[in-house]
């Protein structure tokens, strides 16, 4: 599902590479946690799978397609097969839950219909059931979170990538944000989680993929934080 | 429905930044209705020229001392020149006659003068006007000319006037283009800024890049297109209130302008407000979208 080949990251006026010559596969289906302290190269993973950055050096393949030469125009079209969670929700202020899982539908040409039908069922998914009318800031940190994870999910992506999903969130509600990609999971979608939060990693006992310096450390099949 | 959203987001992103959008529009309409008369005056100093070219004349005014001797061999080179297409010998009773008609409006001046004070001459229309110094040499040298008049040089000091009456609006409809293009430009930075969230989010869940950029893009044509509507209807006030009107003794001078030609500008002055602003803001986008 997604294949890591010698990647080698470095950015502009960097001293040192973000990601230094890393190889790494990730099967469909598989839940993977990317862990390591700040600046450790993490982030740059979700950028060069979403295509944000392209690699300096090594092949980046997602979906049996190759990120690294895939022309510009064709970035959207791939993108609609990835979903993506953040640390900030992204959300639109001025729309409601219902809207804002809307608003992904509409903007890659989904009808009005087509969207009347799939969202409330995606926001029950997510456990908004009867909040489909608020706005962002009526929904606390938890729920802005489900609904985030509902506009990445509706449109039933491959994969998953969620950067720092619980950073902004209390260790009850992170472990029930963890509930619902756990659950995304287990539908057949492959999840990408990037996290410095140990309590979270401990308790799911899923492949941790530890990263320093830009280097894979460690890759241990059902891992702890360590 | 994707229709509806785009043009939902054109009125609402013209709406939200609607002094920067009338600012737009009018420098848009005014350096357009200046391309426009430029492109009009540039058509009718064209068909001025063919008018009155047809019609000019070499005018050889004799002297009053001339012999018939003198007279013929004049006549003579006159009549075996192939450059000249047509020649009128006008006696002082002629010259009279037009000069009554020529100054109708002033009596007194015209009475003052009698026929013996005009000169005879000849009027000779040339085949080719511009050939008109290869003719005059011709006849250098021969007695009994007075002076040879070419009006072909009067008429070029009125089309110099017309040229730079046309040079000057085209500079001005170039410099109100730069300022128009520059607000495009930041309008569409603004728009761009102020839905910078939903840009990310449509980025982020793949829509099409022609999905993202059309709504700005349309934004920009619509008041380009606005502009250009504008800068007709100046054009056609300005042609129906003044030439038709107000200065229509200019009409002497200048051929009148066809209506035709003046409604022909809408068409050019929509396509080249439209396709500028489109451009401008594509352009723009790029660097601020990032798409």
């Amino acid at each position: 599902m997604i294949q890591l080949e010698n990647v080698t990251k470095t950015y502009p006026k960097a001293s040192r590479p973000s990601l230094d010559n890393v190889s790494v596969g990730i099967e469909k289906g598989e839940f993977v946690f990317f862990i390591g302290p700040s600046g450790s190269g993490k982030s740059t993973i979700i950028k060069l799978l979403l295509h944000e950055v392209a690699p300096t050096r090594g092949k980046v393949v997602v979906n049996q397609k190759d990120v690294t030469t895939l022309r510009s125009w064709k970035v959207p079209h791939f993108r609609r097969s990835i979903g993506c969670v953040f640390q900030d929700f992204r959300l639109l202020p001025n729309r409601t839950a219902y809207e804002n899982v809307a608003f992904a539908l509409e903007v890659i040409g989904k009808t009005k219909a087509v969207a009347r039908r799939v969202v409330p069922e995606v926001l029950e998914l997510v456990g908004l059931g009867g909040k489909e009318h608020r706005y962002p800031h009526e929904l606390s940190g938890g729920e802005q979170q489900r609904v985030a994870v509902a506009r990445a999910f509706v449109n039933r992506p491959l994969i998953l990538l969620a950067d720092e999903p619980t950073g902004n969130l209390d260790p009850d509600t992170s472990i029930e944000i963890m509930r619902l990609l756990d659950r995304i999971n287990r539908t057949g979608t492959t999840v990408v989680m990037v996290t410095h939060d140990s309590n979270i990693v401990n308790q799911m006992r899923r492949r941790v993929i530890e990263i320093e310096s830009g280097r894979i450390v460690r890759d241990q099949a059902r891992g702890v934080y360590g | 429905m994707r229709v509806k959203y785009v043009l939902n987001e054109v009125l609402v992103g013209l709406w939200r930044n609607v002094t920067m959008t009338i600012a737009m529009i009018i420098t848009m309409s005014v350096s357009l209705s200046m391309l426009g008369a430029s492109v009009l005056l540039y058509m009718q100093v064209d068909q001025m020229k063919d008018y009155y070219y047809g019609n000019i004349q070499v005018s050889i005014f004799l002297t009053e001392d001339i012999t018939d001797g003198q007279k013929e061999a004049i006549d003579q080179a006159i009549t075996s020149s192939d450059l000249v297409k047509d020649k009128k010998y006008e006696t002082k009773e002629d010259a009279l006659k037009r000069f009554q008609q020529l100054w109708a409006d002033t009596p007194d001046f015209v009475n003052a003068i009698n026929a013996d004070s005009l000169p005879e001459s000849y009027r000779v229309t040339l085949k080719n006007p511009e050939q008109y110094k290869a003719f005059a040499d011709g006849l250098q040298g021969l007695a009994g000319i007075r002076q040879i008049i070419d009006q072909s040089d009067i008429l070029e000091e009125v089309f110099d006037i017309f040229n730079s009456i046309q040079l000057a609006s085209l500079i001005v409809a170039g410099f109100m283009a730069v300022a128009a293009l520059l607000l495009v430009g930041n309008t569409i930075q603004v728009a761009a800024y102020s839905k910078r969230r939903e840009v990310a989010v449509m980025k982020l869940v793949g829509a099409s890049n022609w999905f993202i950029q059309a709504p700005f893009v349309l934004e920009a044509v619509v008041a380009g297109l606005i502009g250009a509507i504008l800068g007709f209807a100046a054009l056609f006030i300005a042609k129906v209130v003044l030439l038709d009107n107000k200065l229509q003794a200019l009409t002497t001078i200048l051929t009148p302008i066809p209506t035709g030609n003046v409604v022909l500008m809408l068409p050019l002055l929509a396509g080249v407000g439209a396709l500028v602003s489109a451009v401008t803001a594509w352009i723009t986008l790029r660097f601020y979208l990032k798409v």
